[in-house]
């Protein structure tokens, strides 16, 4: 039982335009690596889907990317869905996202007396042993949970798209909180790494987990299938499949939503130009 | 769907364990006969190889068939079948085949309407594209086999990853010969997640989750399947096909 593994929870922002298996894998690639340096405990994973005011072509309604995200970790015991980002009037920055939750758990560690339903759970094969902080503990601030933002290689490359991020929010992101980032083959991050100085300067923060399998089952492949008739079984958890059936969401129609509108951080960043 | 030949389809190996993969094998199978307009697909049957076959981390046929039955309860169109795994030696693909479709006619002519030749399901083998490199291997298969099995019942194979199971059809006379028997299924999705990789993962204790179902998981750690050991066994061991071809020479 080793007080020296730094808590970690792990934040996935995006579209969850429907959320699918690799979205879920990433989560536990992502763990077990973390948990492989034998330095971190992942004690909490947080799916943020994005709200509607996004404006991204073919995204469907909040209320149903979180009710898909719901059914689909309804089995897991540390992967949860969030809300805030998408109740927010208007689109939020992945930064003020990142920032929102690392101050929650900031103030959920410090209101803590002993709370033994917020401890860290040690995931292992053959049993679960509950390291708990006992009364006489005094919470530093090496208990609070670090926040990292999870994410694939493109969110990383996307870095570099003008006017899509603030460079101030990617310094804040990758400097203050850090970035676990799932690489595939094919994509080089550590090359994009180096060729940015920001993400240079804070490489330490940045963890690359490598996906040696490629998994690609994007949401877009999903949506397509979907419209064509095509079966998704087995690429989405079930109870996300019925739900999509039962809604009968993803269609020629769905698909051209936000068709015509510009994506909000486009809008927002090219404005103040 | 009137007027369509009814199809059932077949797939034959290790399942060791079944993945998400195997599954979605049936699935886009399915949706590309029913796209050419030809067949309707009543149902899918898979086929866990025997002990017999030798290959290497072959865990107990109990255990593959447990975790298939699992991992297909909620299908209402594919489902488990023992008979191959029961045999007392290793059974030859064009056997299992034979036994399935003697047994799918019989139950169509002891139907109550009379049934017409329509009515019997055609039977065709479904397969990754790796299964068309094994046509290759010398003495895996017997060309005759090769003939029923591709050229009688047919083969629906899919594709994955940089596979390009047309290269093996075009580089084999045989299998050309036959090409139209031979359906290929596009898989879009580039998923190279495969049993070999779960075992790899499990016996590094790292999260398989989301691969295959958590009732098949939740199976493997009840009996402790898929570790060093399990990996380890028939190493030295050769192939059952390759040991029955000699015998026969």
């Amino acid at each position: 039982m080793s007080s020296r593994e730094k808590p970690v929870v792990l934040l996935a922002c995006g579209s969850f335009n429907p959320i699918t298996n690799m979205h879920l894998r990433m989560f536990e690639l992502a763990r077990d690596h973390l948990e492989d340096t034998g330095r971190y405990r992942v004690v909490k994973g947080i799916i943020s889907p994005v709200g509607d005011s996004y404006k991204k072509k073919g995204l469907i309604e909040a209320r149903h990317r979180l009710e898909m995200a719901r059914l689909a970790t309804q089995n897991s015991d540390w992967i949860t869905v969030d809300d805030w980002e998408s109740q927010q009037p208007e689109w939020v920055e992945t930064a003020k996202v990142v920032r929102h939750h690392a101050e929650l758990i900031s103030s959920e560690n410090n209101n803590d007396d002993v709370d033994t339903v917020r401890c860290g759970k040690r995931r292992k094969l053959e049993q679960n042993t509950i390291i708990c902080q006992s009364s006489s503990y005094i919470n530093t601030k090496e208990d609070t949970p670090h926040l990292n933002l999870l994410c694939g290689a493109d969110v990383l490359e996307s870095f570099g798209v003008p006017n899509l991020w603030k460079p101030e929010d990617i310094e804040e992101i990758v400097g203050r909180y850090g970035v676990a980032c799932i690489t595939r083959c094919g994509s080089d991050p550590e090359k994009f790494i180096n060729q940015s100085d920001v993400l240079y300067k804070h490489r330490k923060n940045i963890c690359m987990v490598r996906e040696w399998v490629t998994n690609e089952i994007s949401a877009t492949h999903v949506r397509r299938a979907l419209r064509r008739g095509q079966s998704v079984r087995y690429l989405l958890p079930d109870p996300v499949v019925r739900y999509i059936q039962e809604h009968s969401l993803y269609s020629a129609e769905s698909e051209q939503m936000n068709a015509d509108a510009i994506l909000a951080p486009f809008q927002r960043y090219t404005s103040t130009n | 769907m009137a007027g369509r030949i009814p199809l059932v389809l077949l797939a034959c190996g290790s399942f060791n364990p079944i993945t998400h993969q195997h599954m979605r094998l049936f699935e886009l199978a399915r949706d590309h006969m029913h796209q050419t307009g030809l067949y309707r697909v009543v149902g899918g049957i898979v086929s866990p190889v025997g002990d017999n076959y030798g290959k290497q981390g072959l865990v107990a046929s109990k255990h593959r068939l447990a975790m298939a039955r699992l991992a297909l309860q909620s299908s209402h169109w594919v489902s488990v079948d023992d008979w191959e795994s029961q045999q007392a030696d290793w059974t030859e693909t064009v056997v299992t085949m034979r036994y399935h479709y003697d047994r799918i006619a019989a139950q169509y002519h002891n139907s109550k309407d009379p049934p017409t030749a329509s009515d019997v399901p055609q039977l065709k083998l479904l397969c990754g594209a790796d299964f068309m490199d094994t046509f290759k291997v010398p003495g895996l298969w017997r060309d005759d086999h090769v003939e029923e099995v591709v050229g009688y019942f047919g083969l629906v194979c899919v594709s994955r990853g940089s596979l390009q199971p047309d290269r093996a059809i075009h580089e084999s006379d045989l299998l050309s010969r036959h090409r139209r028997r031979i359906f290929l299924v596009r898989e879009w999705v580039h998923n190279e997640i495969s049993a070999t990789e779960v075992r790899r993962a499990l016996r590094r204790g790292q999260s398989v989750k989301y691969l295959l179902p958590d009732s098949v998981i939740d199976y493997i750690r009840e009996h402790n399947l898929y570790t060093q050991d399990s990996e380890m066994k028939n190493k030295d061991v050769k192939l059952r096909p390759l040991t029955m071809q000699t015998i026969q020479d």
